[in-house]
């Protein structure tokens, strides 16, 4: 089966390793994918918040654009990284079946662009590929260098799994908390698992989004993680870029380790840390480091 | 602060008349808007709204309702009764930051996340401006940008932000930029899909469709 990979603006500017981690870890896999064709951005929360139709449209057109692209396949899958574009194109499509109106509406605007959407892709997050398409048992036999003994809280952010996901629970996730089972890491459990990170309000409200991200950061660090994973360009970035200020605005030291699940899990699955991106993060993760090469690191 | 300066100025002055502003606290009936709530369920898509029970479980939810001047629960009751200008002008609106907490506890099933959506849509096609709050900034910016290219520019669009409303900011996060732009996580490029025009005619025939809906 081959996959349509959508990867929306934030995977090619911030969240660069995001992308870089998850396509490597696709190919160790042998999961087949296919960029999309000219896909534009999917409107995130801003559109919606201007003009509704064209927010709908714009979604549309890329789902449509996947569905064009995989004309003669049965299924067309469209893999949706950032929760941000997951939860837009999820909505798009469920609003659209529900209202058969605007529906025409979307329909007739995108004929006359030279396109047809059927509502046919299904729109997938890549947990749910690698969890539900793949299985725990095959990333397990796949594992080169099992994570034991490293803590890991998964974090799955708002949109990730609120609330149209088609393969998580709203309250309690566990996707994230299989795969690095199979892995061979140590779960923590938490309740921070869906709890917002402040969102794009880091970037115009600071006052009310550093809180937000502490409390996350400080759970983590009070249930002694080794390491945070996240599934969401915006999570890992306040979590991990706005530390410092986190730092110097609470009197902390935090100094948490923030990882795109995929990178975690592209290093237990062997590849390369350059190849995954991890020399784009602001801090080396040494904590995951010493782990994989067993032991603590010794000075002489 | 502004409580201590009150106080402060108590202490000076006794009979400190000029700084207590004599306002009248309640509205009445007819200064209502009665359409209000009409026109945002409708712009929401949810009749639902009317069938709030004032559970208040969407403001416990809200990881910001405690930064909030009005918090869900009460902006949904207000919106009811048709407090037009209030509601509008309030910060709720503009520190919702979609997490959708509020739409999965709901226990009457109001899409509270929907309602914050139309009441933006709403305050910015009625020119009600927050001014210390650039997420209003930040969201009309994004969507022209989105409307030119097709694809959003995270560089210049943090960059066109912070110079119209904090340069102050811009300023303060110049270290962060740096680390970034060494790391190769932002570029001062601008983004943008290859059919363009494709793009605008379908936004366009979008348009024509409102505008025939409307006549």
């Amino acid at each position: 089966m081959k996959y349509i990979y959508y990867p929306g603006c934030s995977l090619k500017s911030t969240g660069k390793l995001y992308e870089e981690s998850l396509l490597a870890v696709f190919r160790a896999l042998n999961i087949d994918y296919v960029e999309l064709n000219d896909w534009n951005c999917c409107g995130a929360t801003a559109y919606m918040a201007i003009d509704e139709d064209k927010a709908f449209v714009l979604a549309a057109r890329n789902l449509a654009l996947a569905e064009e692209q995989l004309k003669g396949e049965e299924e067309v899958n469209i893999v949706a990284p950032c929760s941000a574009c997951y939860m837009v194109l999820l909505k798009t499509q469920k609003y659209l079946k529900e209202n058969p109106a605007d529906m025409r509406k979307v329909q007739t605007a995108l004929y006359e662009s030279g396109l047809a959407y059927r509502g046919k892709a299904r729109i997938r997050h890549p947990l749910d590929v690698f969890i539900n398409d793949l299985g725990e048992k095959e990333i397990s036999k796949a594992i080169k260098k099992p994570l034991t003994g490293l803590r890991v809280v998964p974090y799955y952010g708002c949109q990730t799994v609120r609330p149209y996901s088609t393969f998580e629970d709203q309250r309690n996730p566990v996707s994230m908390d299989r795969l690095f089972k199979a892995a061979g890491a140590e779960i923590v459990d938490w309740t921070m698992k869906t709890r917002c990170c402040g969102a794009s309000l880091t970037g115009t409200i600071q006052e009310v989004a550093l809180p937000l991200s502490y409390v996350i950061l400080h759970e983590a660090k009070k249930r002694r993680a080794d390491v945070i994973t996240t599934a969401c360009s915006l999570c890992q970035f306040n979590l991990e870029c706005y530390q410092t200020d986190i730092d110097k605005k609470f009197k902390t030291d935090l100094k948490i380790d923030v990882l795109y699940f995929t990178q975690l899990l592209g290093l237990a699955l062997g590849i390369p840390p350059v190849e995954l991106g991890i020399q784009r993060l602001f801090s080396a993760p040494d904590n995951v480091f010493k782990i994989l090469e067993g032991g603590d690191h010794v000075y002489v | 602060m502004d409580r201590s300066k009150l106080a402060e100025s108590f202490a000076l002055d006794n009979t400190a008349t000029d700084i207590i502003e004599i306002k009248r606290r309640i509205k009445y009936e007819n200064e209502l808007d009665k359409g209000f709530r009409k026109k945002i369920a409708e712009s929401a898509h949810g009749e639902k709204l009317y069938g709030c029970i004032q559970c208040g479980t969407c403001s416990a939810a809200c990881p910001v309702s405690h930064y909030m001047d009005y918090t869900p629960r009460k902006i949904i009751q207000m919106v009811r009764e048709g407090f037009k200008t209030e509601v509008l002008n309030s910060s709720t609106v503009w520190l919702c930051a979609s997490c959708y907490a509020c739409t999965v506890e709901c226990p009457k099933g109001i899409k509270i996340t929907d309602v914050m959506y139309a009441l933006k849509r709403e305050a910015i096609s009625g020119g009600y401006k927050h001014k210390n709050f650039p997420a209003s900034v930040l969201a009309s910016n994004f969507f022209s940008q989105v409307l030119n290219n097709g694809r959003n520019s995270e560089g210049p669009l943090l960059l066109k932000i912070y110079l119209k409303t904090n340069p102050f900011m811009l300023f303060k996060n110049m270290m962060l930029g740096f680390k970034l732009w060494r790391r190769g996580r932002i570029s001062m490029k601008t983004e943008h899909i290859k059919d363009k025009k494709a793009l605008k005619k379908l936004l366009q025939s979008m348009d024509n469709m409102k505008e025939a809906a409307v006549i």
